[in-house]
């Protein structure tokens, strides 16, 4: 008994860490890194969505059509840093108000052009007994400490990602040393936009498609990027398991209402605690033992 | 008469009209009514959203309004009369909602008022309502209760709706239910009457849990379901992020029944997810697009053939519908559009020939006593109906809600009738 109730605890957490992993990648590299507040992030999730489904519908196989949904938002980013976020940067509220805009005519242009509903795909790969819950599950966990794993290898091991780390600090000099910054800007925005397509290409399966599909997403992403701190990847990995786990147990003991009320107010807890999230905290903590030796 | 909207047929019919009201309306308001005739023209509002939360199901609410409005004109008017419409998107927004039903009312002047679909919706616009005594025509299905002198809340209740599956799902499948719900005001009223439906049929309760209504991730009511060892369950949730919960089911391998008041007849589950995700799913509904009778072949018909780019025909469509007609057979009887007199007529019994069925109007609490029937999807999302049966709207029936003689303005929950339950 007690073992199937660990299971069931354990796969709670797989689906809740997955899930706020995956919503919260793309709005972690454009906000953390950017400083834009990117209150369109569910749209672009929901461009993402769209794109597989109607792949989907039109016949093409799942994998493929989860691809061109994040090529579709990737294309949807771009076109929209060039022509609007790129007059953003540095303008933190501004960039809150423009995005909220941008979220309200995407929504009521995808409901003119696709209708109130988009066909069901229906979730594949079956079962896992052990548990009763979908396989494509696991997938998603996977997938989800794959983009991070990704993301760090990128920015840490790759030349384009020293570039791109150093235009987020200190633009004026990074641009002095021969770095392409507008371009740098470009290319980071389409990485989040991305990210954002690829979550919602595969939660496109899981979760009901509607136009306001987006918004499903955008508490947990919000709370996550906020209780992570600055720190992209850091950040999203521990916020993502501490609100995770703390969700998963609660709900576990007390059902789906409570889960979520606990992990909101272990946010508020933790903001509270740590005003400048979890990695502004372990900032600290090294800075504070830096000077003590 | 005006200069609005003045056309050929307007002068046909309303001479011919004129005449024979001029003649009526001696009998019945003392010859006053040709004159009145000649005034603005009569308006109707449709207050139905075809943007944000609602518009999936609010569309279709609008649209076969619209339709009923244009037959009837074309028909030649109320009356003889045409009847014009004021239709703004009221766009999910509950204080827009009570701007609009403002500007309808003193503005507009409306002579009727269809309006909303969720709950809340109503109970925003409702003082606006009895403030005016504007004659409301309310036509969602809801949690029921509503005893007001000029509103007509004509969607099934949950009583009837759950009324009409529970039994059959006890009788099919066993005693022992699983309720799971929107956590709102429908939501937990819908608890409570799976709970006494329930023990009126000696069938117990075992589990429950409320929703909230942003909640996607299924997988621990999944899982408490399964432990739960129940013979079915009783599913009342809303909205898109809760359909999430019959794909998370099809894939998690549950098994068990579903029965439910609120999945297929109103956001057409069945349609618009991947089967099996609504596998062995069971609704109480009054009406639906699929329905195997004659009448309603032509009324879908007629539908797709206005609105060719039309998703579905939902229960709630269907009930603005008949509504709009049954409005139209009043206010002839009348002889007016005098609301009081309107709300008098439909007060003294009247029957509709309804796209689902021949169905009365109970004069004493303004709901319909509607056909219902149980509607069940198999793995392919293949519809199939059982027998219709009659279902009064018991519950302001056992209350004592009595209209007509007590124009009261309440809106009752079953344990102010049937104690705690």
């Amino acid at each position: 008994m007690a073992a199937t109730e660990l299971l069931g605890l354990g796969f709670e957490f797989v689906e809740i860490f997955a899930f706020i992993v995956l919503a919260t990648v793309g709005l972690a590299v454009i906000f953390g890194m950017m400083g834009i507040i990117n209150l369109a992030h569910g749209e672009f999730i929901l461009v993402g969505a769209y794109a597989t489904t109607f792949a989907v519908a039109a016949g093409v196989p799942l994998a493929l059509a989860i691809a061109l949904g994040v090529l579709a938002t990737t294309a949807f980013g771009l076109v929209l840093e060039r022509f609007i976020i790129r007059r953003l940067y540095g303008r933190l509220l501004d960039s809150m108000v423009v995005t909220w805009g941008i979220s309200i005519v995407v929504i009521q242009l995808v409901r003119i052009v696709f209708g109130n509903s988009a066909p069901g795909i229906g979730i594949p790969f079956g079962e896992v007994s052990a548990v009763d819950a979908p396989t494509y599950y696991f997938v998603l966990a996977v997938i989800a400490v794959s983009v991070l794993a990704g993301l760090y290898a990128l920015f840490m091991w790759t030349d384009f990602g020293v570039r791109a780390r150093a235009t987020m600090q200190d633009e004026a000099t990074a641009r002095s040393m021969g770095v392409d910054t507008e371009r740098m800007y470009t290319a980071t925005f389409g990485i989040g936009s991305a990210l954002a397509g690829l979550t919602g290409a595969l939660y496109a399966p899981v979760l009901t498609v509607t136009p306001e599909y987006g918004s499903t997403f955008l508490v947990e992403a919000f709370v996550t990027v906020v209780v992570g701190g600055s720190s992209v990847l850091v950040g999203t990995i521990l916020a993502s398991g501490f609100l995770g786990s703390v969700n998963a147990a609660v709900t576990n003991v007390a059902g789906t209402f409570m889960g979520q009320v606990a992990m909101l107010v272990a946010a508020i807890v933790a903001i509270r605690l740590m005003p400048d999230g979890i990695t502004g905290l372990l900032e600290d903590v090294r800075q504070k033992w830096g000077e003590s030796e | 008469m005006t200069d609005r909207s003045l056309s050929r047929r307007d002068v046909l019919a309303g001479g011919a009209a004129g005449a024979l009201t001029s003649i009526g309306g001696c009998v019945q308001n003392g010859g006053l009514l040709g004159i009145q005739s000649g005034a603005d023209a009569p308006t109707v509002a449709i207050l139905e959203d075809r943007s944000r939360d609602f518009a999936l199901t609010g569309t279709a609410k609008y649209r076969t309004t619209k339709l009923a409005i244009e037959e009837i004109n074309r028909d030649g008017g109320i009356l003889g009369r045409e009847v014009d419409v004021f239709a703004p998107d009221p766009q999910s927004d509950n204080m827009r909602y009570q701007d609009l039903t403002r500007h309808a009312i003193y503005k507009e002047d409306v002579d009727a008022l269809w309006a909303g679909y969720s709950s809340a919706t109503r109970e925003a616009i409702r003082p606006l309502i009895n403030d005016h005594e504007q004659l409301y025509f309310y036509t969602t299905q809801y949690e029921g209760g509503v005893c007001d002198k000029t509103v007509f809340p004509l969607g099934a209740t949950a009583r009837q709706q759950l009324g009409a599956v529970v039994p059959y799902l006890i009788e099919e499948y066993g005693d022992r239910i699983y309720t799971i719900a929107a956590d709102y005001n429908f939501g937990q009223l819908s608890g409570d009457w799976v709970k006494l439906i329930a023990d009126e049929h000696d069938a117990e309760v075992v589990g429950e849990e409320y929703i909230p209504l942003g909640e996607t991730q299924f997988g621990s009511t999944i899982n408490n379901i399964q432990a739960s060892d129940a013979d079915f369950v009783m599913s009342m949730l809303v909205g898109q992020n809760h359909s999430s919960f019959y794909e998370q089911r099809a894939a998690s391998g549950l098994e068990i029944p579903i029965g439910s008041s609120t999945t297929m007849a109103q956001g057409y589950e069945h349609l618009r997810l991947d089967p099996p995700a609504l596998s062995d799913m069971y609704v109480g509904v009054n009406y639906m697009e699929e329905l195997p009778t004659d009448r309603n072949a032509d009324f879908v018909e007629r539908y797709y053939e206005r609105w060719d780019d039309a998703e579905y025909l939902n229960q709630e469509a269907q009930n603005n519908y008949f509504s709009v007609y049954m409005y139209k057979e009043a206010v002839e009887r009348a002889g007016t559009f005098d609301q009081d007199a309107v709300i008098a007529e439909l007060e003294s019994g009247i029957e509709i020939e309804a796209p689902e069925g021949d169905i009365r109007l109970d004069p004493k609490t303004h709901h319909m006593v509607h056909n219902m029937r149980v509607g069940h999807a198999d793995e392919n999302h293949e519809l199939t109906f059982d027998e219709e049966q009659q279902i009064e709207p018991s519950f302001l029936q056992d209350v004592g809600c009595d209209l007509p003689n007590d124009p009261e303005r309440t809106q009752y929950e079953p344990q102010d009738v049937y104690g705690g339950i």
